[in-house]
């Protein structure tokens, strides 16, 4: 008895609750006539798309700049790294690896100005990135059109100029991840070795780098900014650092996605992105100041889990096709539910 | 004037606030038209007093207190301050209560305000009345005139200044026709000289009228100019009630400080005043609010156990939190003759002083932190100990091991209470968070090591504990310990020099065997300008 107490306490009840949830739906999910195996897979795929976009959610938190609303900033680099990578003509692994080296450089400018601009309003950090985020967004939705690409691949075929709004993958470097050692049993199950080992090598930095004297440094920031002061750091200097890895795992965070969805979606594509990694680092018990690896995988299993099981189990139950509205409803309401457990661990 | 039964009496009240006891058996009276001062250092219970007088809610909500209070002869138990304003009590506090955008008539007539019924209050009701701005201008003129001031009853509080609202907060409480008591916290502590006189006469005025006042203040010659009597106050219980004919301001300092010099204060003097000086300050300035430190200029020497001392908003606070760099600071200090860079927290670490600060828990501690990282911190960012370099150095590798090793010292050496270093700091009870934080700066094995209000808010035995581990470290390891502390016998019973401090500066610096009424008249500024002769004793 008392180690189930514990077992709660620890779990925390919306993890155990979602976790039933998602139980249940595997369970149920065979009665309908969806494939369990397939279902699988499917949850394990976009648990490696979308788990370096949550890992960029840690930093700012660890630093108590709060949850990383402006992580379309970073996205935005990502983009800006793969279409450079395409417009060079670079393909395969030469294509993604270009990819991620025109990217950062972006990202680490961005994020240190972001990172300026947040010190600036300590205290209205989520407000002030969710439009940050926005703006950025709006402003290169301007930039697509405007800046000087010539690949075939990637402008619109009758004006001859200005991005297109997808851009596919295919012949560049898509699946390079998935496709790396993967293992598939039978015809429905696949595992997307590459992406998830490039996501635990992700996470694997991550950790080392909160084991070192600056991730400890930022991690007091975030626990208590005047203690951290009194010992001689400059918390301002470790804000800034916080955001600029943000952006930076932003940015691969959306070159790993693309690769296993095939297009890269410019103008409003990474409008709504943040949410979704925000809600699920949230639902993985983290706090607005305190986030660890593990709140990131378990928060991006379960809410992909639900993500990936809720529509096709009840379009399958009630015989139609409404799977795009149950999965706004699911995803957002998820969000929601995430938003309101926001919690401060208090001083 | 007198009656034969004193309009306020007070007898045996007793507080305890979680087994703290703040106030023991304490009986007081007051008469009609007598000004009572209440003196006694911070701490001494006299908030808490004048809170059960007032019927503050605290007061209920930590378990009540023990005695009784009767008005007139009546015995009165007040739930809320509302009970004790229709009682007659009137308080005006330390901070102003008053609506910055209202002229003096509003204010003073807030929530007593003339009404008239009109035609629209017979269909909407009473909360429709009309005010009667013309008769409450004039209530509020007669108030203000009583007080023999001049403040024009239409001027916005917001445009007046310090002096003026602290009258117009007076008249408030003063305009009520059924006003007996009249509670003054630290009327003067806002005011400048000339208006605190006024304050005083119009004090007198009023008691004229029958009411009773009692005043607080750290002021003393204030008490002795406006008061007929004086109770003092010290570790919550009277210990003196005098006349203020028959006494002096001496008299009323020595009694206020207390006990005279017990045995142990002998204890650390193997220290000599040859030694070399270690840490000068000169000219330093601190912009820390509400503990500004304007001109302080003094040298500590090596080894030596430094207090210092004063009345809280002085400044002594300022001293430590100024020269580790935590606030804006202007001036000259040097440790072993080297200039250290003000405002740079890094600075002064690096140079080798810690600091334990008096805000505990909101820059002393990591509270959601262990143990282990609440003690070896500011050692591993400030001196890079508990690291180990990786490729080279490019990396600095956090040793979990060796913070661990070094917190399992310390809290054996210091005896912390906890369930192993792994427990987050906020589960503490506050005398074990006090000693983290003495772990914390030992960690840095500094060479001044600065110590601020290291006792307070923790019970009796802790106190001892902490102040015996300060010693023992300052015995076992030379450090030069400079602690800053409200409690003078605490000071008195660890240093060796103790330096008090008044309105931002030095007032003067005593051995610790000096007598109680000379650290009295140092703390409430008699003294300041013929320091030398009580003087400083290097």
């Amino acid at each position: 008895m008392n180690s189930i107490r514990r077992f709660v306490d620890k779990a925390g009840w919306p993890r155990i609750i979602i976790a039933m949830l998602l139980l249940s739906l595997f369970i149920v999910a065979p009665s309908v006539g969806v494939r369990v195996d397939q279902s699988i897979t499917d949850t394990i795929v976009r648990f490696g798309m979308n788990g370096i976009l949550v890992l960029g959610m840690v930093p700012m938190v660890q630093t108590g700049c709060g949850l990383n609303f402006g992580l379309p900033l970073g996205i935005i680099a990502g983009l800006l790294g793969a279409t450079i990578s395409i417009e060079l003509g670079l393909t395969g692994l030469a294509g993604f690896a270009g990819a991620i080296g025109f990217a950062t450089p972006f990202a680490l400018l961005l994020g240190w100005s972001y990172g300026k601009l947040l010190n600036r309003v300590k205290g209205d950090e989520m407000m002030i990135a969710t439009y940050v985020g926005f703006s950025s967004v709006s402003f290169m939705c301007m930039m697509w059109m405007l800046l000087p690409y010539r690949s075939s691949k990637m402008i619109w075929g009758y004006g001859g100029s200005g991005l297109r709004t997808t851009i596919s993958l295919e012949g560049f470097w898509i699946h390079i991840l998935d496709n790396f050692l993967t293992i598939r049993i039978g015809h429905n199950f696949m595992f997307p070795t590459g992406m998830i080992l490039f996501f635990a090598f992700m996470a694997w930095i991550m950790w080392a780098f909160f084991h070192t004297k600056t991730g400890t440094a930022m991690t007091a920031v975030g626990s208590n900014p005047d203690y951290a002061r009194a010992a001689g750091i400059n918390v301002d200097k470790m804000r800034t650092i916080s955001v600029i890895m943000s952006t930076v795992y932003g940015a691969i965070g959306i070159l790993v996605f693309q690769q296993s969805f095939g297009f890269i979606q410019l103008y409003n594509g990474p409008f709504f992105m943040a949410l979704p990694a925000v809600a699920a680092i949230l639902i993985g018990g983290a706090s607005v100041n305190k986030a660890n690896i593990t709140n990131v995988v378990i928060g991006t299993i379960l809410f992909q889990g639900i993500l990936t099981m809720t529509p096709s189990v009840i379009n399958s139950a009630i015989q139609s096709d409404l799977s795009e509205v149950v999965r706004i409803i699911v995803s957002d309401g998820m969000i929601v539910y995430a938003l309101t457990r926001v919690t401060r661990k208090s001083r | 004037m007198t009656d034969q039964q004193p309009l306020l009496h007070m007898q045996g009240i007793t507080k305890e606030y979680f087994g703290n006891r703040v106030l023991t058996d304490v009986s007081l009276d007051v008469n009609r038209g007598e000004i009572l001062g209440l003196v006694g250092e911070n701490g001494a219970g006299k908030s808490t007093l004048m809170n059960i007088l007032f019927g503050m809610s605290v007061i209920a909500q930590t378990g009540g207190y023990s005695g009784k209070v009767s008005i007139d002869g009546k015995e009165v138990n007040f739930q809320n301050p509302f009970d004790a304003l229709k009682a007659g009590i009137g308080m005006v506090h330390q901070e102003f209560s008053l609506i910055p955008g209202f002229t003096a008539t509003e204010n003073i007539l807030l929530n007593g305000e003339i009404l008239h019924d009109n035609i629209v209050t017979k269909i909407f009701g009473p909360r429709l009345k009309t005010l009667d701005l013309p008769e409450m201008r004039a209530i509020a003129e007669k108030s203000i005139e009583l007080l023999g001031v001049e403040i024009s009853p239409d001027t916005l509080v917001a445009e007046m200044p310090v002096g003026h609202r602290q009258f117009t907060e007076l008249a408030r409480e003063i305009h009520r026709p059924e006003m007996k008591v009249l509670v003054l916290d630290e009327p003067t502590a806002v005011l400048t000289e000339s208006e605190a006189q006024v304050l005083l006469t119009s004090l007198r005025r009023l008691a004229a009228t029958g009411i009773a006042i009692i005043f607080i203040t750290h002021r003393l010659q204030e008490i002795l100019d406006a008061c007929d009597r004086i109770v003092i106050l010290r570790d919550g219980q009277v210990v003196k009630e005098v006349a203020t004919s028959n006494t002096d301001i001496g008299q009323v300092a020595e009694a206020m400080v207390g006990r005279n010099v017990s045995a142990q204060s002998a204890a650390t003097s193997d220290y000599n005043e040859s030694t070399e000086t270690i840490l000068s300050v000169d000219h330093l300035w601190v912009d820390m609010p509400g503990e500004t430190v304007r001109d302080v200029t003094l040298e500590v020497h090596k080894g030596e156990i430094f207090g210092i001392g004063g009345l809280a908003g002085q400044g002594k606070l300022g001293i430590p939190n100024g020269i580790m760099g935590l606030y804006a600071a202007g001036g000259a200090v040097t440790l072993h003759k080297k200039p250290i860079h003000l405002n740079d927290p890094a600075a002064a670490l690096a140079a080798g002083m810690a600091f334990v600060s008096e805000d505990r828990r909101g820059v002393g501690l990591l509270l959601e932190e262990a143990l282990d990282w609440n003690i070896a911190f500011t050692a591993m960012q400030a001196q890079n100990k508990f690291l180990r370099p990786l490729l080279g150095g490019l990396i600095q590798w956090r040793d979990d091991k060796a913070i661990q090793n070094v917190a399992l010292e310390y809290i054996k050496a210091l005896d912390i209470k906890c369930t192993g270093t792994d427990q987050p700091a906020r589960e503490l009870s506050g005398g074990n968070q006090q000693k983290i934080c003495l772990a914390k700066a030992f960690a840095v094995q500094p060479d001044v090591l600065f110590v601020s209000e290291p006792t307070r808010g923790i019970d009796v035995g802790a106190k001892s504990l902490v102040l015996e581990a300060l010693r023992t470290y300052n015995l076992e390891n030379g450090t030069t310990i400079i602690m800053v502390s409200s409690e003078l016998e605490e000071l008195r019973s660890i240093c060796d020099r103790i330096a008090i401090v008044d309105e931002g500066r030095i007032a003067g610096i005593l051995p610790p065997s000096a007598t109680a009424k000379e650290f009295g008249l140092l703390m409430i500024g008699k003294l300041k300008n013929e320091e030398n002769k009580v003087g400083s004793h290097e």
